[in-house]
């Protein structure tokens, strides 16, 4: 009888894996993507980026445009982000099982945050550019529905998670709903909410810069543009200045994550 | 007089077997009842129905002179904070201080924002610090729940109870988590809240020999029925093996020990 589960469980991993192997091939085949050529060709785009792909003397002088350009990227980032904060807390609070008033607007609200969470940022971007056209309230937008949607699923899980039992405990003394919420779900979900939060204003600032091309503003604009003309050299200097913002920023959260955790 | 009258209570939580059925019985005020019983036979759900925690499918509960099952909204809350709870995981919010989380046993009495922003009078800090110095936590006060061991968390679970001035506690395997010292102390405990403040007190356990050391009165559970009712000393091995469906000598515990002590 074990002899059979461990040949079960061999024949499972077995099946598994064979399909796993026809799915790759049987896509490699469809989408005629050529394999050696994809592998051959890394090395040519590391051979042309070491050579054109790199800061010079020259795009140093282009430092005075794009930073002001990078700040307003943050600005916009962590301003979206907080926002979409406040109205996730109020969504997930509704959606949370923990905390519903009841079934159908805890359905509703799951069904908001998924639909949010679910539409790419991209077409975010590219839907509210026939709204708003090319300003910096689009990418503000763009990044505020992604995040809304994301934190919102996020914080309904926190609370779940974190709050259950306490929350018994003072609906058995009398406490009002509330009472509840603010004495019992919010600090104990508050740190892994702000955790949360921080790892969203990371993952803005790096989105921001796509958002930023598609809608004409922040970091994302000055890149399309130096790309787009040719000047590759302010372009890989964006790249590296995007890349150092996120590795600073995403320093900071941690530390801040380990005080308050 | 009665504090508490259960009249053929009735829990369906779907529709194939009760978790309980036609439970009656009475407790007088003062009096330490035991409820025991195997697992699954439906004591948790019983004393979630006292305090309406869980919603009966039949009959009546009366506690203090009212009938407990058709209060509304308003009145549910008075109800509440008459009933004091206490519970094996504690159910403290783990992130707030020991006085912080003594206090929320305020919070059936509070008005929505000054419970909502956490105002208490002098008086109930005053009162809530001498709780906690009779349960021998002084110390603790300031501490963060998260730094203290599982005994400590009880106590504080014992006075965010006992700072309600309940009528009755409903204690629901409040020394399951415990090792035996701890046990011991929060045991003494309750009795001496029972015998010392007059307070009624109804304590799911699963160690009967706890149950016949410390309470005036014990009910035995199996099936959602009560199959037992009666003072320590009337509990035979016979009704022992009844209430946990086995013969008691298969049982780790050998009935005579409950004159032992």
């Amino acid at each position: 009888m074990q002899a059979d589960i461990f040949a079960k469980r061999r024949n499972e991993s077995l099946i598994f894996f064979t399909l796993l192997a026809i799915l790759t091939v049987g896509s490699i085949i469809i989408t005629q993507y050529d394999v050696l050529k994809g592998f051959t060709s890394i090395a040519k785009a590391l051979i042309w980026g070491c050579t054109n792909f790199y800061p010079d003397a020259g795009s140093m002088q282009k430092l005075a445009d794009i930073l002001p350009k990078l700040w307003e990227t943050v600005l916009m980032s962590i301003a979206s982000t907080t926002v979409a904060a406040v109205f996730a807390i109020l969504l997930a609070l509704a959606g949370s099982r923990t905390t519903r008033m009841n079934s159908l607007f805890s359905v509703i609200s799951r069904g908001i945050a998924s639909l949010f969470r679910n539409i790419p940022l991209v077409a975010w971007a590219m839907v509210l550019m026939l709204a708003f056209s090319q300003s910096p309230l689009t990418g503000y937008l763009a990044l505020f529905f992604g995040s809304f949607g994301f934190l919102a699923r996020a914080f309904m899980e926190t609370i779940d998670e974190v709050s259950n039992n306490a929350v018994e405990a003072l609906q058995a003394a009398g406490a009002s709903y509330f009472h509840i919420i603010f004495q019992a779900v919010l600090p104990s979900s508050m740190p892994q909410m702000i955790s949360w939060l921080l790892y969203m204003i990371d993952t803005n600032i790096r989105d921001a810069t796509l958002v930023g091309i598609l809608t004409g503003t922040g970091i994302g604009f000055s890149f399309d543009l130096f790309y787009k003309r040719l000047d590759y050299h302010a372009a890989s200097l964006v790249v590296l200045l995007v890349v150092i913002t996120v590795i600073v920023i995403e320093s900071i959260s941690n530390y801040v994550r380990r005080v308050i955790l | 007089m009665a504090l508490l009258e259960l009249k053929n209570v009735t829990k369906y939580y779907n529709n194939a077997t009760p978790a309980l059925s036609e439970v009656s019985f009475e407790v007088r005020e003062g009096e330490f009842v035991s409820v025991i019983g195997p697992s699954g036979a439906g004591k948790s759900t019983l004393l979630r129905c006292i305090n309406r925690m869980i919603e009966v499918s039949g009959g009546e509960i009366y506690f203090d002179g009212v009938i407990a099952s058709k209060l509304r909204k308003r009145d549910l809350r008075k109800l509440r904070t008459k009933i004091g709870m206490i519970f094996q995981h504690y159910n403290l919010v783990d992130r707030l201080t020991v006085l912080e989380n003594v206090l929320h046993g305020r919070l059936g009495y509070k008005s929505t924002l000054a419970g909502v922003l956490g105002r208490y009078s002098e008086e109930e800090k005053k009162q809530a610090l001498e709780i906690i110095k009779l349960l021998g936590l002084t110390d603790q006060v300031y501490k963060r729940c998260d730094q203290l061991s599982g005994g400590q968390k009880q106590r504080v679970g014992i006075a965010r109870a006992l700072v309600q001035n309940p009528k009755m506690i409903l204690c629901d395997e409040p020394i399951a988590s415990l090792d035996p010292n701890a046990s011991k102390i929060i045991m003494d405990h309750l009795r001496n809240i029972s015998r010392e403040m007059g307070i009624t007190l109804v304590v799911n356990l699963h160690q009967f020999n706890v149950a016949l050391k410390y309470s005036d009165r014990i009910i035995g559970v199996n099936k959602g029925m009560v199959v037992f009712d009666g003072a320590p000393e009337d509990l035979s091995a016979e009704q022992i093996s009844d209430i946990y469906g086995s013969e008691s000598g298969d049982l780790i515990i050998e009935p005579g020990e409950k004159n032992a002590s």
